[in-house]
Parts: C-alpha cells; structure tokens; sequence
C-alpha cells in the first residue's frame, strides 16, 4: 500500500528529457567498429521445401563475407515464445524452428543469409542466390489445414497442434431450456503490432570470450535463454542487453533474431554482425496476432438471465508455434470473469497454417474473444429487448467470484463500476437518444459499448518471479536495479515511484539505469502479460523494505536508538511516533560508506514468487456515424473506463490507455495483414498496414474506477493490455445500433461494410 | 562516388565529402553520430526521420545527403539551448507525458516545433494535420497533439503579457 | 545506401540534355519521393544507374500567370507551393485542395506537381485535377518545346508519353478552363493521411444563369489505368437542372465511362459503386463550397 504520497502522483517519467532531445540509445544507435551487416534470404513460397542453392554468383559479390545455407549453423530446435523455461517437460512451448531451414512453412521463411561489410552489399548478394523449391499445398486457414487429405506442415506433429476443452454444466441441456438461443460466427484479423522501432540486434564476441547480444528486446533473460538454447552454448556463456527499445507490444516478447545474430557472429570469428529487419519484414515475416474463428452460441432468457456460453474456437497460428495455444486457449477463462451462466464450453483448436507465425500482441488472446463475446452479448440482449448496459451489469460476476477454470479468486472486480461510471462520463443515454435523429439518410448514427476482463500477469498458468535490487548512494539517493524492462510504457517510473514511497524518500532519489544486461540486473523474465507493476511491484517493495530496515537497523547503531522508534520519511531518519528529526538521510548515507565504525555500503536484493493475480476489468463506449453509401466509419467519440485498481502514476495511465485504445479502434476499423491465395503478404509496409495517423483517431477520453486492490502490492493491477481489449466490440455493436445491421468480421474497412450493408439491404 | 558540400547544421556550418548513394538519414546517423534521428521504414511513410531543410520537415530517409548543399538544416539535437535546457516544445512534451517508447519523438517533436512557428494560434485539427506525417503506437496522439496546443497557448500567454514591442508589430 | 552509380546535380535543362545524351538509362528526379522509394524497393529501372537531380532548374519553378490569363505551374511546385500559392488559391482551387491531400506533411514538402505527372500513377492527387482544367503540359527536349494536352500525356499504368531527353517543364491552364468553374475533389482512401486513393475524383462544374449545368467536368483516378474523363456524363449533364435525376443519371453515365478492376486494395464491386456516388457529392459539396 502507498505511504509515503509518492504513489498516486503523477511524476514525470525519468526517461523524456533524454528522449526529446535525442540523447536515448536504442539498439542501432551504438557505434560499434567493424560491424557486419546480416540479412535473410526469404521464401518465396509459402510452403514447400528447398531442394538446391547456388551461391556461385553471389559470393562473388563485392563486400561479401560469408553466406550461410540452413546445414552451415547449429541444428538445434527452439521454440521463440517468451515464456519462462519450464522444469516439466510437458509444459514447453514447443521447439518447432532451427535457426535456417529448407523447409519453407511461411511466405519469407528463413532460408540462408548474407553477411556483408556493408547493407547494401549483402543486398545485392542475396539477389543473386538462386533457390529450387519442391512446392507443397497452401494452407491459409484452420479450416484448411485440418482437412482429411491436408499436409502436416511439421512432419513431427499433428496441424491441430492443440484441442482442449473447459467449462461446466450442461450447456447443451441449458441452451435448450433457454427462451432464445443466438448462434453466431466471429472472425477476427491479423493485426500485427508496427512497433516504431523494427526488429535489431548486434552481437559479438566480448573480452571474456563470451557473447554480448544488444538487442531491442522485451525479455532479455529469456532472450538469454533461447540464443544459448539455438546456438547450444550453455546459457552463461550469453550477455543480452536491452537499450530503450521502440515499442514492443509484444512482438519483442518473442526471440526472433537475436539467437541467428549470434550464430553468425560465431560463424565469423566473432566480429560484431547487426541484423536490422525493414518495415517490410516487420510486418510480414515476424509475428502477428492470431487470426482466431469463433462459433459461439448463448442461451438467454425473457429475464435476462444467461443459461449457456457455448464457444468453439479456431486459433489460426501460422508455420511456427511460438506462443502457440496459450493465446487462443485462453479466453474461457475471461468469458467465465465477466457473466453468470448455469453453463459454459469453451473448446479450442490451435492449427497450423501457411500464414504468418502468430505471437503474444498486446492483449494475448483477449482482444478476440471480447470481440465475439461483447458482439453477441449485444446480440442477446437487443434480442430480448433490454439495454445493452443493464443486461451486462445484470449479468456480472458477484464479488468474490471464484473463477474455476483458473482458481483465481475475483475480489474488487468493478466491471459494473465501469459501466455506471461509463454510462454516464460517455453521456449514453443522451449520445442514444441523439442517434435516433439519424435513422434515415446517408449518415446514420448509433452508440455500442462492450466489456472485458483481463488478468494481472500469467499465474497460475505461468510462473510469476521477478527481483530487484536497491543501493544506497552517497548523497541518499538509490540505485534501483531491476530485470523488468522498460519498453516505453513507463514501468521504470513506476517502480521509482514504488521504491521511493516505500523506503520513504522524493521519487527524484531514485536512479534508474538506461540500459537493462542479464550480466548485472536482477532475474525477472520481463515485460508482457501486464504483469510488471504487479509482479515486480512485489519484487520492488520487498527490496525497498529491506532497504529500510537496513537503514534503520544500521541508524540503530550509530544514533543509539532502537529501531522500531524510528522511520524515513521525506528523506530524513525521525522518530516514528512524532516525525522528529534524527538525522538527514544523507548524512547518514555518507556515514554508511566512509564512517571509521560504521562504514559498510548498504545494498537490499529481493527475488520474489507470486502466487496471486487480480482480475481487472473495463468497458468502451463508441459512438459512430456510418454512412451507409459508402461503408465509411467516423468514429465520432469514445470512452475507455478501466477498474485497474490503484493507479500509480495518472499521467502514465492515460498514456497506456490512450495508446491501447487506438490499437484497439484500429484492430476494429482498419487494420490486418492480408495474403494472396499463395500465402503471399500484400500489404507489408505502412502505406498499405493502416494503422492510424493522427487525423484518423477522434478524442480520446477515458475514465478510471480507482480502489485498492487487496492483493496488488501498492493495490494496483493490470492495465498494459487492457484498453485493448474492447474498442473494436464497442464499434461493431455502435456500427449496429447505426444500420441495424451486424457485422461480425474485422476491421470494419469501409468495403467491407459496403458489402455486409448491401447484403442486408441496407444500400 | 563523393561530393563536397557546406551546409549548416544545428547553427554551425559544416563542409562535408559526402557519399552521392548515401541518404541524409545515413550521412547523420552513421557520419555525423547524431543518431536522434530515427528510421523506421526507410521510404518517407512513418516520419522517424524528420528533420527540418531550410525551414520545412522532410523525411531524410528519402532525402539524398548531398541534396544539403547550401541548405539549413536541424535535427533534434539542435533543438535544445545550448546549456542543455529544453525548448518549450520539448518542455511540454515531458510535462504532458506526450512521450512514451520515444521512438517517433525527434521527428515528432521537429514536426511540432517548425508548425508552430509557421501557425502560432493552431486550431486542434490543424495540429493534426501537421502532424499527420509522424506515426506513433505508442500514444494515440493525444498527448501529443495536447502538448503542442499547450505550448501555442503558452506562447499566446506571453505574448499577451508583454510589453507592447514595436519592433514585434513592425 | 541507395543502388545508384552516380548523382549529378543540373543547373540548367541543357545540362539534363547532354547528360541523358551520353547516358540515355540516366534517372532524372526531383523531389525524390517516388524515385527513391522504388530505388528502395529495387525497382529495376531505379537501380545501378545515375540520377540527374533537377530541383535548382530556375525555369522550372513558380507560379505565375501570363497576361491572357493562362496560369502557368512550374513543374517543380511542391505540393505544398501548389497549395498555397495565391493563384492556385483564387483560381484554381480544387488543384490545391487535391494535392493538400497528398501523403503527408513531408512528402508535400519535396514532391513535386511534376513528379506526381510523370509518376504516371492513375491515383496521382493531381492528376483528376489537371484533367478537368484541361491542363497542358510543356515538355522540352533537346529538339525544341512541345504542348501536350494531360489526357495525351498518360499511355497506360506508369507510362506517360515521356521520352529519355524530355522534360516537363511546365503545366498550364487557360482561363476559359478555369473561370466560372466550381469544383470539388474527392480522395476515397482508408485513411485521412499517408494514403494513396483507392478511387479518385475530381469534378468540375460551371452553372448557366437559368441554374442549368452549362459545363460539367469529371476525371477519376483509379478507375482504369490512367486517369479517365467521363465523356458520356458530361455530355449528358450540359443544359440539365440540378436535380436527384440529374444526378443519379450522371453516376451511371459515370459507371458506363469507367473502367475499373479488381484489386485487393478494392473490388470492381466496390469500385463501381463509388463511382455511380462520388460525383454527385462532388457536384452538391462544389456548390455548397460557393455559397
């Protein structure tokens, strides 16, 4: 819990001066001699297989220094999913991918590489290696690959790569007994995630004779991991360090390049070798949001009352399986979170495909299944005549709800809060009753809301450890040392705000470190499920205690007071029970180095296991204008409210709501990678992968139901994902209050509402 | 394949032999070490690169390095006082947590910076349209776009305040 | 690095002539935008070959206006000068509009109103434009100066009538193509920037006394492969009434005249819907733009 007012506070984020004036280092910005240049030669082809290479022409090529061929690095398989290593051997994401292969299961697939002196030389010599392929069928859609007759894209597995199924009750008996039964069928669009920053990393051989990988990376412990996995060195044998990196979301939580990097730097004694992916492989050729299909039924009643959640779903993964069925796996889960039903299946196939390997994107999963939940909770409820808001409170989850599928208990879980408060900041009602002017003629208007629930962090399926380590300057100030990373969300101001409100100092005497190194920072696996301000929180506070009693333990000493009279606060040793001065922190701190008795530097450490997670909530509110001639969306206005707990920094919040709720609207409106019948990328480079310029976004306004968690650390919980997570509902079920028509298939790309419009009759 | 050529850069003239293939992005970043210019898709789509060429933004992604000669040129590294102390573009940027990965904020912040001297009394849609060539995912652009309308506000502010200047009605 | 053999800056169109002479593969470029994003695509005529820039050629800049009132727009306007140039403002309107559409702020800085034409692309912002205005272009070579109407100019995708050696020098626009017309341009793309046009239009409009169309002008982009006219609509139009009639009989005309396809950026469906809609809004929003 917060003490000291440090949390609560917006603070400026240490990190923004540097950032405006162009003094942050990202992974390109090193200079490094006598770099080498990397780049991959890729598919053609979406499936098949390589039957021959001729390098002949191309190693003459001016600047060349070596071209690898799949046989000429280490054979070991790897999987790329960043997830913590498992001791249970079931439990492994599995290891499908070497570190080039002739076998071709996506368009772009990693078939050689060209190290050169310079980029345009290796260029120039991939264009000259030519390539024979055996080609083999196509698979762009589950549907496809788990057809009779339909080729294993890995020989060693099954296409369904994983089939499970939870839930209770009977939900075909409920849905019987139900007065209604809506059935539908969702589909949802391979966002990808247009980090600013593309995909980089350098490595190269250290003084120690080891290997140092820069790398703009999410995860650099469990980048460590994979590089020594693929390469077969063991693990210390591997330094990752992480700059700032350019955005993530997810994307970065997958160890894409960093372990060919390496391989190739070995291959060439050493010297330092950069890979620096273009835009164009970025978005085709490393990883996506899973395209995921639903067939999902609902039993409701007159009443109001849900009998069965019925859901079949078919998560498209693409050649590898990276994060695999961990994304569309999950949602059952999250359905469970947010409605009361007598019954629930939630059964799911992860397939893979031709397309391209899909990832964690911000959202893991979730995104998807509220898009398919909140559409066809809309549906029910216009079915029977209630109000979309009222049947969603009527249905919540009570408190204290202990989810079964996940044995997490949902304490302080607001999602009716969120939709009270929603209600009325968003002014529905009157935002309602205005669209009803705008029934008739080409622009026609319509509001949609939709809820979701999202976790903090991945226990109980995943392991939750983090650490961290605070030491004391000289001058009072502290050195906050932690293996989370900062990947511009602002988790780095956060837990200085965690560390200083705890050890009872100004946030400004809190000093972080630009750059994150496996050699030197504490274990924490890193930054992805929204779980660092949770996770690590514990981790932060648990070091920031320590600090403390260390502190006072040592004062004790010098002052001849015992140490329970005295605490920190505003960064001077007082008496607790009056505030009275003893002495200045940083009196004290310079005795704690150079004083003749006493002088012992004081260094705190905690590594923590957490075996907790809060469930959080929110809801969109949308209001559009559809103009019903030509399929184009204006999104007029729209609201997140989140029950995320405490917040810990307000002006960081709104950044990280801001940005997820334009994804999100993004993920509704106009974004997705689109292929070919060859399994070709079409629209792999930002003209083309819209995603949104400044004048396609309205206002962005949001809300927050702030309380104390009991569990979180400082009572926060997760918010990273979460604003995510319903836009692209809420504008589905505001696009049908506008037209009277539902379309269940994003993005809502103005062709495809011509289209969906026209089949209706609407045009 | 090099061309002398004299430009000024951040207020200092420079003669530079220049490669004719290299873009200016590259004769920045990898010859000049001012690396706070970004690329992030090297074909003029996302404005990591913007830099300002004789009072308008351009992408120097796209922008061929010998293409400088006798121009005026500042990249985010010119844009703070010479103590280090941020303009007031880059001040309400941090105070309005404009900023987030940082990677689209150079160009951002030079996008910002040129438009508010050609438009001081910017309506909100005129932000952002200029702004219009510089993608973020990170911020949605609101706090960007609330940054710079701080700023033209505070401006006005003072304009308001002071003195009357004849020399500034001139 | 881009894949280029050499960069010559010309300072005058006769160094332009000698250089393409003894290099006839030599690239001319100007602002840039569409030449090094091919070359960085490795479109193969934008690669291992030399570049001519040509962004200091003094007759080719400006906007000027010639006594008898023909406007005149050096082809080495950048989108942003064509926007803000008072003559294009007062006169010629929807010319700045159209290419305020274009990319975003930056590209508008450096691409040119010459480039977009020789680009060749059918969704040119300014070439929808440039057709209804009836704009000439002045292309120079060694041999001497020739005037080629725009819809001449374009042959088919990326193919304009442009030999090695020649220059488009100037556009220009003759007050009977101009005075009295009101008009209105439409980008339809997914979004309000950083877009190229899925469909384009630019119409065109000028109104008798009696509140009949004396003259309307219509030219899409995208619509086939080069920028098209809509002969049989704008003959249909001339002398009728404002009116829903009038308008939707203009839109099939319009359907009757295009010729568009299928792409994965937009359906033929999709295509030929817009095209039966767009230029009645056009008509409605040029005339509601004078009032």
């Amino acid at each position: 819990m917060a003490k000291n007012n440090v949390i609560g506070k917006t603070e400026q984020r240490w990190d923004a001066i540097a950032k405006v004036k162009g003094q942050a280092k990202f992974t390109a910005d090193f200079p490094i001699n006598h770099k080498l240049h990397a780049k991959i030669l890729r598919s053609t082809i979406a499936h098949g297989y390589v039957t021959a290479y001729d390098i002949t022409e191309a190693e003459q090529m001016p600047g060349v220094v070596k071209i690898f061929l799949p046989e000429d690095l280490p054979q070991n398989k790897f999987g790329t999913a960043g997830h913590p290593w498992s001791m249970v051997p079931a439990k492994r994401d599995i290891e499908d991918r070497t570190l080039l292969t002739r076998h071709v299961r996506v368009y772009g697939d990693d078939i050689a590489c060209v190290v050169a002196k310079t980029e345009l030389e290796a260029i120039r010599a991939l264009e000259k290696i030519k390539v024979t392929y055996e080609k083999y069928p196509v698979y762009l859609t589950p549907k496809a690959a788990m057809a009779d007759n339909a080729r294993r894209v890995h020989e060693e597995r099954d296409n369904v790569i994983a089939d499970t199924s939870v839930g209770y009750g009977d939900v075909a008996k409920e849905l019987k007994a139900a007065d209604y039964v809506i059935k539908e069928h969702f589909h949802t669009p391979m966002q990808q995630h247009v980090h600013m920053e593309n995909q980089v990393a350098v490595a190269w051989q250290s003084e120690d004779q080891r290997w140092t990988c820069i790398s703009s990376t999410q995860i650099p412990y469990i980048c460590r991991r994979i590089i020594g996995q693929a390469v077969g060195v063991p693990w210390s044998q591997i330094r990752v360090q992480k700059p700032f990196i350019g955005g993530g979301f997810g994307n970065k939580q997958e160890v894409i390049i960093e372990p060919l990097v390496v391989a190739l730097s070995m291959a060439c004694g050493g010297r330092p070798v950069e890979m620096n992916l273009t835009r164009e492989e970025s978005i085709a050729y490393t990883r996506t949001r899973h395209a995921i299909d639903y067939d999902l039924a609902v039993g409701v009643n007159k009443d109001g009352s849900i009998t069965a959640i019925d859901c079949n779903v078919y998560s498209n993964q693409g050649g590898y399986a990276s994060h695999g069925h961990a994304i569309g796996g999950k949602g059952g889960t999250f359905i469970n979170a947010l409605y009361k039903t007598e019954s629930l299946r939630y059964a799911a196939k992860t397939i893979y495909t031709n397309v391209a390997t899909a990832g964690a994107m911000r959202g893991y999963g979730i995104p998807q299944v509220m898009f398919a939940l909140e559409s066809i909770m809309d549906d029910a409820a216009e079915k029977i005549g209630m109000d979309p808001i009222d049947f969603r409170i009527q249905n919540r989850r009570p408190e204290g709800f202990l989810n079964t599928l996940s044995h997490v208990q949902q304490f302080n879980f607001k999602i009716d809060k969120c939709l009270q408060k929603g209600r009325e900041a968003f002014h529905w009602d009157e935002k309602l009753q205005d669209s009803l002017k705008y029934k008739t003629g080409s622009k026609r208007r319509g509001v949609g809301v939709a809820g979701f629930s999202y976790g903090s962090g991945t226990y109980p399926f995943g392991l939750e450890t983090a650490g961290a380590r605070l030491t004391l300057m000289p001058d009072a100030s502290f050195k906050l040392m932690l293996g989370a990373t900062e990947i511009g969300q602002g988790a780095d101001t956060a837990f200085s705000q965690m560390a200083a409100d705890t050890i009872g100092v100004g946030y400004d005497k809190i000093i972080r470190d630009a750059m994150s190194d496996t050699d030197i920072d504490p274990f924490d696996t890193g930054s992805y499920a929204s779980r660092q301000t949770y996770i690590t929180g514990f981790a932060v506070q648990e070091a920031a205690e320590k600090m403390k009693q260390k502190i006072l333990k040592r004062a004790s000493e010098m002052y001849d007071i015992r140490p329970e009279y005295m605490d920190i606060v505003d960064g001077n040793i007082v008496y607790s029970h009056n505030d009275q001065k003893i002495a200045d922190l940083a009196d004290f701190a310079m005795s704690s180095f150079y004083d003749m008795a006493h002088g012992r530097a004081i260094v705190a450490e905690s590594s923590v296991n957490i075996h907790n997670n809060s469930y959080a909530s929110g809801c969109t509110l949308a209001q559009v204008e559809v103009d019903i001639e030509t399929g184009q969306i204006e999104l007029l206005s729209v609201m997140n409210v989140h029950d995320s707990g405490k917040i810990i920094n307000p002006i960081l919040a709104e950044g990280q709501v801001d940005g997820g709720m334009a994804m999100g609207i993004a993920y509704g409106l106009s974004e997705g990678v689109r292929y070919n019948e060859a399994g070709k990328p079409l629209n792999n480079n930002l003209m083309d992968y819209k995603i949104p310029t400044t004048m396609d976004l309205p206002d962005l306004d949001h809300a927050f139901v702030e309380s104390e968690d009991p569990l979180g650390p400082y009572g926060n919980k997760s918010l990273g994902e979460n604003p995510l997570c319903s836009p692209a509902a809420a504008i589905r079920n505001a696009v049908k209050n506008a037209t009277g028509v539902a379309i269940n298939s994003n993005p809502l790309a103005s062709q495809h509402v011509f289209e969906q419009l026209k089949q209706a009759h609407v045009i | 394949m090099n061309q002398t050529i004299e430009f000024t850069l951040n207020g200092e003239t420079r003669h530079y032999s220049v490669d004719v293939r290299q873009s200016l992005l590259e004769l920045l970043r990898d010859e000049l070490a001012l690396t706070g210019t970004k690329e992030g898709c090297g074909v003029g789509e996302c404005g990591a690169c913007t830099v300002i060429v004789d009072g308008e933004t351009v992408d120097s992604c796209i922008y061929l390095a010998v293409w400088a000669d006798g121009k005026t040129l500042t990249t985010v590294e010119g844009l703070a006082a010479e103590d280090g102390s941020l303009s007031d573009v880059q001040t309400a940027y941090v105070q309005d947590g404009a900023v987030q990965c940082g990677f689209c904020i150079p160009g951002m912040v030079l996008s910002s910076t040129q438009f508010l001297e050609d438009n001081p009394t910017p309506t909100r849609p005129e932000i952002k349209r200029a702004l219009s060539g510089n993608m973020c995912r990170c911020t949605g652009y609101q706090k960007i776009v609330d940054a710079v309308a701080d700023v033209a506000e505070k401006r006005q502010e003072n304009a308001d305040i002071a003195p009357v200047n004849f020399t500034r009605h001139a | 690095m881009y894949d280029i053999t050499g960069y010559h800056e010309a300072d005058s169109l006769a160094t332009i002539f000698k250089i393409i002479k003894a290099d006839p593969k030599a690239k001319v470029i100007a602002g840039g935008t569409d030449v090094l994003v091919k070359a960085r695509e490795r479109k193969q005529d934008f690669i291992a070959t030399q570049l001519i820039g040509i962004t200091r050629i003094p007759e080719m800049q400006g906007i000027t206006m010639a006594e008898d009132g023909t406007l005149s727009i050096g082809a080495l306007s950048t989108f942003k000068q064509v926007e803000k140039d008072p003559l294009v403002q007062q006169y010629i309107p929807m010319l700045g509009e159209a290419v305020s559409l274009v990319g975003g702020p930056q590209t508008r800085h450096v691409g040119t109103i010459g480039g977009n034409i020789c680009n060749g692309a059918t969704s040119a912002d300014s070439a929808p434009t440039l057709f209804t205005y009836n704009a000439t272009l002045e292309i120079h070579s060694e041999a001497g100066v020739k005037n080629v109407p725009i819809a001449d100019f374009y042959k088919g995708a990326g193919w304009v009538d442009l030999e090695p050696g020649e220059i488009l020098v100037r556009i220009k626009i003759a007050k009977a193509d101009y005075e009295g017309y009101l008009g209105h341009y439409t980008k339809f793309a997914q979004r309000q920037a950083l877009d190229i046009a899925n469909l384009s239009c630019a119409t065109l409009i000028k109104m008798a006394p009696d509140q009949t169309i004396a003259d309307l002008r219509i030219c899409f982009g995208v619509a086939a492969p080069t920028p098209i006219r809509m002969p049989q609509a704008e003959a249909f139009a001339k002398g009728q009434a404002i009116n829903d009639a009038t308008l939707k009989t203009i839109g099939k005309y319009c359907l009757a005249d295009t010729n568009t396809r299928n792409s994965w950026r937009a359906s033929k469906e999709y295509r030929d819907h817009l095209v039966q809609i767009i230029p009645a809004r056009n008509i409605l929003a040029a005339l509601k733009e004078v009032q």
